[in-house]
């Protein structure tokens, strides 16, 4: 998705001023010109500064017709419904893991992470989950054991070894 | 003095370091040659393996598998015109024409020798530049620091794009997010919004991971070119014909391997612009500037010694005051931190078997990077038919589970996907990822010394020229912001 250079413009607008509303909040240390909200608030100066010049340049490269004519303008891909379901799955495996990984537990969170990566970017359909277990396993090896990483096990838990 | 050199001898040669070394080496030829996979992408990916290592083996496990994977990135690029990282893009074409003339062993061998020569060139201004600047930054207050980092930002804006109004909007996305958390001058909460994770601010390492791996993983899986070929040709003896072109071209590797270090050495900048900057010279320098981009070999050898250079360069500023040279000593600072190796010059006086070490370390690597090499260019087109469908998964579980280690905490997972998230759509918008690392890296000594500047003056901003350094340095910093301005308008004036 690119957007134009005036709507990211005013996009960086909207954030610094609510970062400047924000750290009027901070409080202030007695004897002292400089607090906590100094340096936030300069660079929020700053970001407002550039987002007002990327709104005239925005303006201006629309008026032109030349690069970004339009506000937003979606990328090739997202008309390719192979594409944007490999886009869905790869945000939506990594949401699956961090909501579920304590409960399910990582061999089978893995598991089931991997599988649906692999169906969507086109791997054989026999080798999946066969594929997706033993990767798994074999990073699960690594970390817990080797590295003493404490990876949850969740339901597996009575198997745990 | 003879004694820390023994240290450091004993450290490096110890047999566990030399395993690290030579299975860093093995992923670091496969993550270069793999393309989309890149030597930023290999430190970020190493990290959370380094966490449970000494401090040495850490740092060796991560200047060898850089160096390597600079290197291998030619493979592809030459066999398949993808380059493996970012690195090897510059000469890619160049490389590509070479072995459908049937000189892919020529093309691939200029790339191993030369990328060995510079990054030992490198290494010995590493060696002999960073003690003495360190004996140099032993006098600096917090005003000459102030000065630094912030001249240091600057050039990051300037050097990594063309377009310095978006290059500012990205530095200071990254300075704000480095605002996060407990760790400001005050020790108070800021933007926490009651969360007690954010309290320790946003992870430095589940964030580099989303960067520059998840980043890549999504442009991958939205990736419409076509599968790409590989040049059938055989590869003969790459080391035929080498030393004819060390004596033939000797001006183009010292330039390509003087500058390639300096590139490096300016914070922001790394191997990559290193590259470009050094195959437009050579073009501009060449006595038959019309051979290039026909299968040409002179401007690889160049620009070949001037990337792996970079990656030794860049360790200068990281070593000696903190600053990263490139994204891959952004991300090694963080784990000299984690390592009690705090970088600064008092590294310098109080540890030197350490720096001696890593000394060490880059001239290993970079010997070591000839046979293994040799090697890896052996089995490169076995290397280029890993199915990148069941590779890329696999890394993305793999980052998941890396930057669940550092903390043991789901909520650093998913910094590391909104990370990985932001890092693709800002650079799909054009804005430049390099100075947001930096800002992040940076921003806590930024506002450190600024602020402790303030309280010394007394909120007297004159006193941050006050210093003989440190008003060398703002004027540096401000001629690096005014000059392309000025320049601008010179040339406009001038009518060209």
């Amino acid at each position: 998705m690119k957007l134009n250079d005036a709507v990211w413009g005013a996009l960086l607008i909207f954030f610094s001023a609510a970062i400047l509303v924000h750290v009027q909040g901070f409080p202030t240390i007695p004897g002292q010109k400089v607090g906590p909200a100094l340096f936030p608030g300069l660079l929020a100066v700053g970001l407002a500064v550039c987002a007002v010049m990327l709104i005239v340049k925005g303006v201006a490269s629309r008026a032109e017709g030349g690069e970004r004519a339009h506000w937003v303008e979606l990328d090739g891909w997202t008309r390719s419904r192979r594409h944007r379901r490999a886009f869905v799955v790869v945000v939506g495996v990594n949401l699956f893991y961090i909501l579920l990984v304590d409960q399910l537990g990582f061999i089978l969170t893995g598991t089931v992470y991997l599988a649906l990566l692999f169906i969507v970017f086109g791997v054989r359909k026999r080798v999946v989950v066969p594929l997706a277990l033993v990767l798994t396993l074999g990073i699960h090896y690594a970390f817990y054991k080797l590295l003493k990483v404490p990876l949850p096990w969740g339901v597996l838990q009575g198997i745990a070894w | 003095m003879s004694s820390a050199w023994a240290q450091a001898f004993t450290m490096v040669l110890d047999p566990y370091n030399i395993v690290v070394m030579l299975a860093a080496s093995l992923f670091g030829l496969f993550v270069g040659a793999v393309p989309g996979l890149t030597a930023t992408m290999a430190t970020a990916l190493l990290v959370p393996v380094t966490f449970f290592m000494a401090p040495i083996p850490a740092i060796a496990a991560i200047v060898t598998a850089t160096a390597m994977a600079i290197f291998s990135g030619d493979i592809p690029g030459c066999l398949m015109r993808m380059p493996g990282t970012p690195a090897s893009a510059a000469y890619t074409d160049e490389a590509y024409a070479m072995a459908k003339k049937g000189q892919a062993e020529i093309a691939l061998g200029a790339g191993l020798v030369f990328s060995a020569i510079g990054g030992l060139f490198g290494t010995a201004v590493l060696i002999v530049a960073a003690p003495s600047l360190a004996e140099f930054a032993l006098k600096f207050s917090s005003f000459e620091y102030f000065w630094l980092v912030l001249m240091g930002l600057t050039c990051a804006v300037f050097m990594t794009s063309d377009r310095p109004l978006k290059g500012f909007v990205s530095l200071l996305l990254g300075l704000l997010v480095a605002c996060v958390g407990l760790g400001n001058p005050a020790g108070f909460p800021r933007f926490t919004f009651g969360s007690v994770e954010m309290m320790g601010g946003i992870g430095m390492i589940p964030m580099m991971i989303g960067m520059f791996a998840i980043s890549e993983i999504i442009r991958y899986a939205v990736d419409t070119h076509p599968q790409l070929k590989i040049v059938d040709q055989p590869i003969g003896n790459v080391f035929k014909g080498m030393w004819r072109l060390t004596k033939k071209y000797p001006m183009q590797i010292l330039r390509g391997s003087a500058l390639g270090t300096l590139v490096g050495a300016l914070p922001g900048a790394g191997a990559d612009i290193a590259a470009w900057m050094s195959y437009a010279i050579s073009k501009k320098m060449s006595k038959e500037p019309e051979k290039f981009g026909t299968g040409h070999v002179e401007g690889i050898v160049e620009s070949g010694s001037a990337n792996n250079s970079a990656l030794a360069g860049a360790w200068i500023p990281a070593l000696v005051f903190g600053i990263p040279g490139d994204s891959i000593t952004a991300i090694v600072i963080g784990v000299l931190y984690m390592k009690n190796m705090n970088p600064g010059p008092s590294l310098f006086t109080n540890n030197p078997q350490n720096i001696y070490a890593v000394y060490l370390l880059f001239i290993i690597a970079n010997l070591i990077m000839i046979p293994l090499g040799w090697w890896c260019i052996k089995v490169s087109k076995q290397i280029l038919r890993v199915p990148r469908s069941v590779l890329m998964p696999t890394i993305m579980l793999f980052c998941v589970v890396g930057s669940f280690a550092i903390n043991n905490t789901p909520f650093d997972v998913a910094v590391m996907l909104i990370a990985g998230l932001v890092a693709y759509v800002i650079e799909d918008n054009g804005f430049p990822v390099a100075p947001a690392i930096l800002g992040v890296v940076l921003g806590g000594m930024l506002e450190e010394n600024f602020i402790t500047s303030m309280i010394k003056s007394d909120g007297n901003l004159l006193a941050f020229v006050d210093r003989p350094i440190a008003a060398t340095l703002g004027g540096l910093t401000f001629a690096v912001w005014f000059l392309p301005l000025l320049m601008r308008r010179l040339r406009r004036l001038a009518g060209v």
